[in-house]
């Protein structure tokens, strides 16, 4: 008999065919990861956690048989005797159902990890082109592994190809092996016959001579480990959030705002290796703050987005070189702002701010239960879209549910089709 | 020899060692078992989880519905609405139990006792298991089985590889030899076969047989459909052993996958004839051996009553009206079943002695109990050794249920005198493959046409195919048939065509 302990082996047996399952029933658990995350709280939103998938599609089909006159023999006999007839229950078979058919539930739940959830539900999005033309353009140097070369540093000898060659080479010229001379060296210590002995000895000299001749290693053995530049991306981004923190802005606007600013961050940390977030709150001037002031600090004032735009400017100039950081911004408003402060707006982000940034969103925030059609569009919101015929990258959208936020966002950074992609690069 | 195995719920790998020995002496000397040597591993609850997934086996083919399994049961697991199995036993040579770490010291030796003698000797002793599987063997041809298809993906595409599997899937049920087959004789026994009988006819010749008259001569047509017929193989009942030898388009990779899946299906097919005697054999060892063992004071009275405890629930069976009813609790019935054997054949009573002659007051249980568990399945064990008495104490009752002849359902037999026999044959039927699978056979194919492919479904009792999972079933053979396929469903009673399905196989890429 045999007793193994199987409990340290590698985990994850099963890993492989539930990726595959969920690779197969892709769009579905898309679906359903999408349909979940709408009434979960944003700090769950990444949890991961159970979702349920119809099972169309998913099923294993066999042969079955059903209905026809049935018999069946049951345990714990009562009161009935042979002949008596028993009525019908509503629901005809009653609750029996094929042993080891799961098709008799009409939804399949199961549990996603994390990342799992995490990855389908971000899977169809993409930064947008504007990103990825800026991507390829700034760019700094890394070192990749390239094979071997006979030169380089002393440390980047790689010591199993060149002792594998070293190796080759003396077989290659038969080089007497260490074990051969040694056996020769027995056999002359026990030879008695003198003539033997020495034409054994004049052996040993000329195989003693030939390991001399053909070194263990030779120097055309050595081989060294490759390494070559090549361009890399920069893995660091910053994500500027602005906003609106006057008294016009109600504590669900900024939900919504939080909201969107949280969905962003956790796409940029996916997408950059380091991602840093400025916060830049304004009323009718502008402060970078800390995040929870931002998000709850009170404050009252008027309202002038320019301040905000150029507090942003002046901390791209001072710590953000463009050159070493993918920029992005999002901003949240309710669209209120002075009519004198237009032009000022218009020109920081045709001139300083959208030039610098892959991305800018403007995220028009409103009270839930009024609807975008019937308001009438709000100072920035037509500025903004002037703007935006003109040919500048911005990005915006209206906000008034915490429902659509998902979708928003969804729709802001859906891959695009080639086609598209191709006439908008 | 003697002494505690054990004390309290601690154990370690020398007390599985203990526990192991003690319950070998127990099975060897006093019950007479024959096993595989054993092999124990210890699992954790996730490497459970996997096992389920892959069907119990220690290693399978990669394939998503796996991972849907494992999907469901992690998450059944996760809330706790599932327990797992305390443990999972393989029929291999030798035979691998697998072991939950969380298990108690008590829970260790009841399973050890279960599986590792109980089962096994099961596996290695009854008829089905003997003629079906090759215990020595599956191991290395699951090993085999993995390594192909993992690069026929490689070569021919995940997806190519996937299609092909899961038609097979869909077709396992019906993948599977139910009779032994012939020997082939090879070419010099058939020589020698066709010169005895030559011989035989010229020895045995007499001109006046030729004056006898015969039937009308079978057409041309008759014969050419019989010889057709015959050079197929055909009527044939196995759908995978068909498509492997004689679909026209599919590529010899596909051929060996439908092939893999035909084996193992077969390899699980007697597992599913003998539910019961297998929990039966297994709750009957454990039952003996944690009995002897406490008697012998090798257990503390409190670790046997924590085995009584696990040993109640296991062979608890609920009656028909109890919300937990789902059906026979294999483990009860094969557990009563085992117990009113050894209860024959010890102290019988004159209804034992008429119903059972041959084994009534032997006196020897084991003997007796060793032979059924050779050469018996649930279907004939239960015609065979239900007693009245046990339909009594379970107070069976025949239900008849048949829509077309009446509003309610007749309660056909109970346990009385009249019923026995009826009840007995009923619950033999309900364990019966013959009547739990469809009947479904290939049974020609249009050569000289559209290369259709025919099959029949015998309906028996009016029970008919469910149309949305028949078509799908269907697709995926017309997909490996490359050319249409068509079923028909008929009454076995009257031979009328109830109904009729044709499906056409979805454009494939041009097989090479």
């Amino acid at each position: 008999m045999h007793i193994i302990d199987r409990r340290l082996n590698p985990g994850g047996k099963s890993l492989e065919n539930r990726q595959r399952f969920l690779r197969r029933a892709k769009a579905l658990v898309q679906g359903a990861v999408k349909k979940t995350s709408q009434d979960r709280d944003i700090k769950d939103v990444l949890e991961g956690g159970e979702v349920s998938i119809p099972l169309d599609g998913m099923d294993e089909p066999r042969f079955r048989r059903e209905g026809g006159t049935r018999d069946m023999v049951l345990p714990g006999n009562k009161k009935f005797i042979e002949g008596d007839i028993l009525p019908r229950s509503g629901d005809g078979s009653g609750r029996k159902s094929g042993p080891g058919q799961g098709d008799s539930e009409d939804a399949f739940r199961f549990v996603l990890s994390k990342e799992e959830f995490v990855n389908l539900f971000l899977d169809d999005l993409e930064l947008p082109d504007l990103a990825k033309r800026k991507f390829a353009e700034a760019e700094s140097e890394g070192l990749v592994r390239a094979g071997y070369s006979t030169s380089g540093s002393p440390a980047n000898i790689s010591i199993s190809r060149t002792v594998t060659r070293a190796m080759a080479r003396r077989v290659a010229l038969r080089r007497p092996r260490p074990e051969a001379i040694a056996e020769l060296e027995a056999q002359i210590t026990e030879e008695t016959d003198e003539e033997k002995k020495a034409a054994l000895l004049a052996e040993l000299e000329a195989l003693k001579a030939k390991a001399k001749r053909i070194p263990f290693i030779d120097p055309i053995d050595i081989r060294y480990r490759r390494f070559e530049a090549v361009p890399k991306p920069i893995a660091q981004a910053v994500m500027f959030c602005l906003m609106d923190v006057s008294g016009s802005m109600s504590e669900h606007m900024k939900d919504l705002a939080k909201r969107f600013y949280m969905l962003l961050y956790v796409f940029l940390t996916r997408r950059y290796r380091h991602v840093e977030i400025v916060f830049i709150r304004h009323t009718d001037r502008a402060e970078e703050v800390d995040e929870q002031t931002f998000f709850y600090g009170p404050a009252s004032g008027g309202t002038l987005v320019s301040s905000a735009l150029q507090c942003m400017h002046d901390i791209v100039r001072s710590r953000f070189r463009p050159s070493d950081w993918n920029i992005y911004a999002a901003q949240a408003s309710d669209g209120d702002n002075a009519t004198s402060d237009s032009e000022n707006v218009a020109r920081l982000l045709t001139d300083n701010i959208l030039p610098v940034s892959q991305f800018f969103a403007y995220l028009e925030v409103g009270e839930s239960g009024t609807y975008s059609f019937e308001m009438p569009d709000s100072a920035l919101w037509s500025l903004y879209e002037r703007l935006r015929a003109n040919g500048e990258p911005l990005s915006m959208r209206k906000v008034r549910d915490r429902s659509e936020i998902f979708p928003v966002f969804h729709d802001l950074f859906q891959r695009r089709g080639t086609t598209q992609e191709r006439a908008a690069s | 020899m003697s002494g505690l195995l054990f004390e309290g719920a601690d154990w370690n790998f020398l007390t599985l060692q203990r526990i192991h020995d003690a319950c070998e002496t127990v099975a060897q000397k006093e019950l007479g078992l024959d096993t595989y040597p054993n092999q124990i591993e210890v699992i954790t609850a996730e490497q459970m989880l996997d096992a389920y997934s892959s069907v119990g086996m220690p290693l399978f083919y990669k394939h998503w519905s796996f991972g849907k399994h494992f999907a469901y049961h992690e998450a059944s697991y996760r809330k706790g609405l599932m327990g797992l199995a305390y443990e999972i036993v393989i029929n291999s040579s030798p035979c691998i139990s697998y072991l939950m770490e969380e298990n108690t010291a008590t829970m260790q030796t009841l399973v050890i006792a279960h599986a590792a003698f109980g089962h096994n000797h099961f596996f290695k002793n009854n008829y089905l298991f003997k003629q079906w599987t090759d215990a020595d063997g599956i191991l290395d041809y699951l090993d085999f089985a993995r390594g192909y298809i993992g690069q026929c993906e490689e070569r021919f595409g995940r997806m190519a590889v996937e299609h092909t599997l899961d038609a097979a899937h869909a077709l396992m049920s019906h993948g599977v030899d139910r009779y032994p087959g012939k020997k082939k004789l090879d070419f010099r026994e058939e020589e020698k076969r066709a010169g005895k009988r030559r011989l035989y006819e010229e020895e045995q010749f007499n001109d006046l047989w030729r004056t006898v008259p015969t039937g009308p001569a079978k057409t041309s047509a008759v014969l050419n459909v019989e010889r057709r017929r015959a050079l197929l193989g055909l009527p044939q009942e196995n759908l995978l052993y068909f498509l492997e030898k004689s679909a026209p388009r599919l590529a010899p990779w596909q051929r060996e996958l439908l092939r893999i899946v035909r084996h193992i299906a077969q390899y699980f097919y007697p597992q599913g004839q003998t539910k019961v005697m297998n929990e039966g054999t297994a709750t009957y060892v454990h039952y003996r051996i944690m009995n002897r063992l406490h008697q012998d004071g090798r257990l503390t009275d409190g670790n046997f009553l924590e085995f009584l405890q696990s040993h109640t629930n296991v062979v608890f069976q609920p009656e028909f009206d109890d919300p937990r009813f789902s059906g026979f609790n294999p483990y009860a019935l094969g557990f009563a079943m085992m117990q009113d054997i050894e209860r024959i054949v010890k102290d019988p009573t004159a209804e034992d002695r008429e119903w059972f002659p041959d084994i009534a007051g032997t006196g020897d249980e084991m003997a007796v109990l060793r032979d059924v568990w050779a050469n018996f399945r649930d279907e004939s064990f239960i015609s065979q050794f239900l007693s009245p008495a046990l339909i009594r104490q379970l107070r069976l009752f025949h239900l008849h249920d048949d829509p077309a002849e009446r509003a309610g359902i007749l309660v056909d037999a109970i346990h009385d005198e009249r019923g026995y026999r009826r009840i007995r044959r009923e619950l033999s039927k309900q364990y019966d493959v013959g009547y739990i699978d469809p009947n479904i056979e290939v049974v020609d194919v249009d050569l000289a046409g559209d290369r259709r492919l025919m099959l029949r479904h015998t309906v028996v009792k009016g029970a008919q195919l469910n149309e949305i999972d028949t078509k799908r079933v269907l697709q995926h053979l017309a997909d490996l048939w490359s050319y249409d396929v068509q079923l028909t469903e008929v009454d076995a009673a009257t031979d009328k065509v109830l109904k009729e399905y044709v499906l056409n196989p979805r454009i494939q890429p041009a097989a090479a």
